[in-house]
C-alpha cells in the first residue's frame, strides 16, 4: 500500500512539473499575471508531493518493507536506524529521488522568495519545472524506486559497508544541495535570457552562495569520509567520481566572482550567463559519470545503458538547449560595463580565467580515458601526476593573485597601494616560508612555496578583516573564504611532503615506532558490533612507560552483506595525526599494520569549513539585511558590502 | 569607438594565448601520464618493458597467495588463459581475496615479475571493476550474471 502510495504521489509530481513549466514559461511574458499565480501554486505542490514521495520511500526503509525491491535489495532489519534512512540516498533509485527532492526544493525556495520580480520568478520556474519534469520521467520509467517484489524475502541483502558511516550519510545530500543548487542558477539565467532582465544576478546570488557552500562542505566531508574510511591514508586520489563534484565547484566559484562583478558593475554581463549554463552542466555532467555506470566506484551502484543513455539525452537537451537561447538572446542583451585594466573587474577576469582553465584540466583528465574506451576500447587511466602537472600549476597562480582582488576598486584601480597595503601579508609569508626551512624535514622546496602563498593569502586575510572592524557580518566573507584556501593549502602540502608511512608486521606485546610515536601492540580481541563482526586490535600509545591513548583500528565482517571493511583509528593533536589500519591476520595472533603519520592533514577539512563559512556569512547578509535595489556606486561601500 | 575595438582585440588575442598555453599544458600531461589497462594475456602475449607502469587487472589466482616475513607478498593475476607472478610490499585492501578480482598499479621488473605499487580490490559482482570483466571478457571465462 504504502508503495503505491509513493508511486502515486510521483506521478502527481509529474503531472504538477508539467503545469509549472507551461504556466512557469507562459508567465514570462509581461500580461500573464494568471499563469505566474498558477506557476507559484503549482511549484508548491509539487514541492509536496515529491517530499510525500520521498517519505513514503523513507517509511518503507525504516519499517524494513522489503516487498519494495529497493528496500529489499539495499536495507537489512538490524541496520542501525541511521543507516536505514541513509540507505534511502545509498543506491541508485533512491539516489535519483533525493536528486528531484533537492531540485523541488530549491524551487519551492524560489517561489516563495520571489527574488528578481514577477516575471523572472516565473521564468525561473518554468525552467525548473522542465528540468523536474525530465528527471521524473527518467526515474519512473528507469529507476522506479517503488517496484514490488512479490513474494517479499524474508530479510534484506543490506547496504553495502563502506557506505554505513555517518559521513557518507550526511555527503550525497550534501553534494546534491550543491549539484541541483546550481539548477537555480541556470534557471535564472535562462530566465534573465527570456524576460530581458538584468538584475537576475543578484537575485539568484543567494541560490549560488547555497550551492557553493553545500559543495564545499560535500567535498571536504567526502574526502574526510575518505581519509578515515578507506586505509590508505589519501584524502583526495583524483578518482573520476572525486572530479565530478570538483568540476561544478570551481565553475561555482568562478561564477560567484563574476556574478559579483555583473551585480555590482555590470561587468561580464553575458559571461556570467555562460558561467550559470557551465556550472549546472557540469552538475549534469557529474551526475552522468557517478549514476550512468560508465565509471566503477562506490559511487556507480550498477550499469544500466538505458540510464545512461536517459542520463545522456537529458544533458544534451539541457545543455543544448541553453546554449542555443544563450546564442539567440544574449546579442541582445546590454553589453558589459567598461572598466581600467587595473580594477576590481580585471582581477575576477583573472580568477575566472584560472578557474576555468584549471576546470578544463580536470574535466580532460577525467573524460578522455572514457571517450578513448568508447572509440577503440583502449583502457587507460590518467593519475594523479597528470593532475599535479596540470591542474596544480594553475590552480597555485590563482592563489598568487587572490589577495590583490578585494584591494582594488571598481572600475579603476591602483595596484601601487594594493601593493603597499599588502606588505604585512608578504611579511608572513616571509615567515611562514622561513619557518619551514627551519623546522620541517625533509626540506623541500615546492613546499616553501606553497606555505609562502598560504601565509601570503591568510595574510591577506587577517589586513582584511582587521580594516573592516566593526562592519556587518558579511563584509568579511570573502577574507574568511581566502583564508580557508591558505588553511587548506598548508593541511594539504604538509600530509603530501611530509606524510611518513610504515607497513609492518606485528606480534602481540611488540613494541614499534612511528614517525616520533610509540606504540605497544596489546593483541587483537573478537567484538561484535550491531551487524558485523570485528577483529579489533589494541594499540597502546607510549608516552614513555605510560599509556597516553589506546587505538583501536578494526576489521569488520559484514556476514549480511559478505564483505569486509577496515575501520581506521586516528590520533590526532589537532596538528598531526596518527593514523592506523588493521591489516591481515598473518597467524600466531601477527597482524599486519599500516600506519602514517599525517602532519597538518586536519587542517584540510579545516580549510573548508572556514570556506564554507565565510559563504554563510555572505548568504546571511543577502537574506538577512534588505539591500538597496541600485549597487552603491562608491567603491568603498561596495568593498564593503561584500 | 577605435580604441574600444584595440582593448576588445586585445583582449580576444589575449585569452587566444591562455587557451593554447591551457591546451599545451593539458596535452603535455596527458601525453605523460597516461597509464594503459593490460590482462594477464596481454603480458604473457607482447614484450613489455620493464619499468614502464601500467595497471594490471584480473582474478587472484586461487592458491598463490603467499606472504613473506614482513609486508611483503606474492601473488599471481590470471584471466583464466595467462597468470602473472605479482609482489606487492604493504597491506592487502580488505577486499582482496583468492579467486576476486584486483586491479594492481605496477610495472615490470627485469625477471618478469610485476612490481606492484597499489592493489585495489573489489569483490562483488555489483563493484567488479570494469577492467577485470573486460580482461574476463576477453579470456572467454566472463559469464553474463555470473562472474
Amino acid at each position: 500500500m504504502i508503495g503505491e502510495l509513493g508511486q502515486l504521489a510521483l506521478c502527481f509530481a509529474l503531472a504538477l512539473s508539467l503545469v509549472m513549466a507551461v504556466s512557469g514559461l507562459m508567465g514570462a511574458r509581461a500580461h500573464a499575471s494568471a499563469a505566474r499565480k498558477v506557476a507559484t501554486s503549482s511549484t508548491l505542490g509539487f514541492l509536496v508531493f515529491v517530499v510525500l514521495s520521498f517519505g513514503t520511500l523513507t517509511y518503507a526503509f525504516v519499517v524494513s518493507d522489503f516487498s519494495i525491491i529497493d528496500v529489499a535489495s539495499n536495507s537489512h532489519t538490524l541496520k542501525p536506524l541511521v543507516y536505514k534512512i541513509s540507505g534511502v540516498w545509498g543506491n541508485h533509485e533512491g539516489s535519483m529521488l533525493l536528486w528531484v527532492l533537492v531540485l523541488a526544493l530549491y524551487a519551492g525556495l524560489v517561489a516563495v522568495l520571489q527574488r528578481g520580480g514577477e516575471r523572472l520568478t516565473s521564468a525561473a520556474l518554468g525552467v525548473q519545472g522542465l528540468l523536474a519534469f525530465a528527471f521524473l520521467l527518467f526515474i519512473l520509467f528507469t529507476s522506479n524506486p517503488f517496484l514490488r517484489l512479490d513474494p517479499a524475502p524474508f530479510e534484506g541483502a543490506g547496504l553495502k559497508p563502506l557506505l554505513q558511516d555517518p559521513g557518507l550519510a550526511m555527503h550525497p545530500p550534501m553534494l546534491y544541495a550543491g549539484y541541483v543548487g546550481l539548477s537555480a542558477s541556470f534557471s535564472y539565467a535562462a530566465a534573465a535570457m527570456m524576460v530581458g532582465e538584468e538584475g537576475w544576478a543578484r537575485a539568484a546570488r543567494p541560490f549560488m552562495l547555497i550551492a557553493w557552500i553545500a559543495l564545499t562542505s560535500g567535498i571536504a566531508l567526502g574526502s574526510w569520509w575518505a581519509y578515515y574510511e578507506l586505509g590508505w591514508g589519501g584524502f583526495w586520489a583524483w578518482d573520476p567520481v572525486e572530479n565530478a563534484s570538483l568540476m561544478p565547484w570551481l565553475i561555482a566559484t568562478a561564477l560567484l566572482h563574476s556574478a559579483l562583478a555583473t551585480e555590482k558593475s555590470g561587468a561580464f554581463r553575458t559571461w556570467t550567463l555562460l558561467l550559470a549554463i557551465a556550472g549546472f552542466s557540469m552538475s549534469l555532467i557529474g551526475t552522468f559519470l557517478v549514476r550512468s555506470g560508465v565509471l566503477s566506484s562506490v559511487h556507480a551502484f550498477a550499469s544500466d545503458p538505458t540510464r545512461g543513455f536517459f542520463i545522456m539525452m537529458l544533458i544534451a537537451l539541457a545543455i543544448g538547449g541553453a546554449l542555443a537561447l544563450f546564442a539567440w538572446r544574449a546579442p541582445k542583451l546590454q553589453g558589459g560595463a567598461a572598466f581600467a585594466s587595473v580594477s576590481r573587474e580585471s582581477a575576477l577576469l583573472l580568477n575566472n580565467v584560472f578557474l576555468v582553465a584549471s576546470c578544463a584540466c580536470v574535466f580532460v583528465g577525467t573524460l578522455y580515458p572514457l571517450v578513448l574506451d568508447a572509440l577503440n576500447r583502449t583502457k587507460i587511466s590518467v593519475g594523479p601526476p597528470y593532475y599535479v602537472l596540470t591542474f596544480a600549476p594553475i590552480f597555485f597562480a590563482l592563489l598568487l593573485l587572490v589577495p590583490f582582488g578585494p584591494k582594488l576598486g571598481w572600475k579603476r584601480g591602483d595596484l601601487k597601494t594594493a601593493w603597499r597595503s599588502l606588505v604585512p601579508a608578504l611579511g608572513l609569508a616571509a615567515i611562514a616560508a622561513v619557518a619551514v626551512l627551519a623546522i620541517a624535514s625533509p626540506r623541500s622546496l615546492a613546499a616553501t612555496g606553497a606555505f609562502a602563498v598560504a601565509g601570503w593569502l591568510i595574510g591577506a586575510s587577517i589586513l582584511d578583516i582587521r580594516k573592516r572592524r566593526g562592519a556587518r557580518a558579511s563584509a568579511f566573507a570573502a577574507a574568511l573564504a581566502h583564508a580557508g584556501l591558505g588553511i587548506s593549502l598548508m593541511g594539504v602540502t604538509g600530509t603530501t611532503v611530509w606524510r611518513s608511512e610504515s607497513l609492518t608486521v606485528v606480534a602481540p606485546g611488540q613494541k614499534m615506532t612511528v614517525g616520533p610515536y610509540a606504540l605497544r601492540f596489546d593483541g587483537v580481541t573478537r567484538e561484535k558490533g550491531p551487524n558485523y563482526i570485528a577483529d579489533r586490535g589494541h594499540f597502546a600509545l607510549m608516552d614513555g612507560d605510560k599509556v597516553k591513548a589506546m587505538l583501536q583500528p578494526e576489521h569488520r565482517f559484514y556476514p549480511a552483506e559478505g564483505e569486509d571493511m577496515n575501520d581506521t583509528a586516528i590520533h590526532t593533536t589537532g596538528w598531526r595525526d596518527l593514523y592506523l589500519a588493521l591489516g591481515d591476520d598473518r597467524g600466531g595472533g601477527r597482524f599486519a599494520i599500516r600506519a602514517y603519520v599525517s602532519p597538518l592533514a586536519p587542517l584540510i577539512w579545516l580549510g573548508g569549513l572556514v570556506m564554507a563559512l565565510g559563504g554563510i556569512l555572505s548568504l546571511w547578509g543577502r537574506l538577512r539585511v534588505k539591500e538597496p535595489e541600485k549597487a552603491p556606486a562608491a567603491p568603498a561601500v561596495a568593498l564593503a558590502a561584500e | 569607438m577605435n580604441a574600444k575595438k584595440k582593448r576588445r582585440l586585445a583582449f580576444a588575442a589575449a585569452l587566444l594565448a591562455a587557451s593554447a598555453a591551457v591546451a599545451g599544458v593539458i596535452i603535455y600531461g596527458l601525453g605523460q601520464n597516461t597509464m594503459y589497462f593490460r590482462s594477464p594475456s596481454d603480458v604473457a602475449g607482447n614484450m613489455i618493458h620493464p619499468g614502464v607502469a601500467f595497471r594490471l587487472g584480473g582474478l587472484v589466482q586461487q592458491g598463490s597467495l603467499h606472504h613473506g616475513q614482513g609486508a611483503e607478498v606474492r601473488f599471481k593475476v590470471t584471466d583464466g588463459k595467462s597468470s602473472v607472478q605479482a609482489d606487492f610490499s604493504g597491506v592487502l585492501p580488505a577486499l582482496f581475496r583468492e579467486g576476486q578480482g584486483v586491479v594492481a598499479t605496477g610495472a615490470m621488473d627485469a625477471a618478469g615479475t610485476f612490481v606492484a605499487t597499489e592493489v585495489l580490490a573489489k569483490h562483488d559482482e555489483k563493484y567488479m571493476p570494469p577492467e577485470v570483466v573486460d580482461a574476463l571478457k576477453r579470456s572467454g571465462r566472463w559469464q553474463e550474471g555470473n562472474p
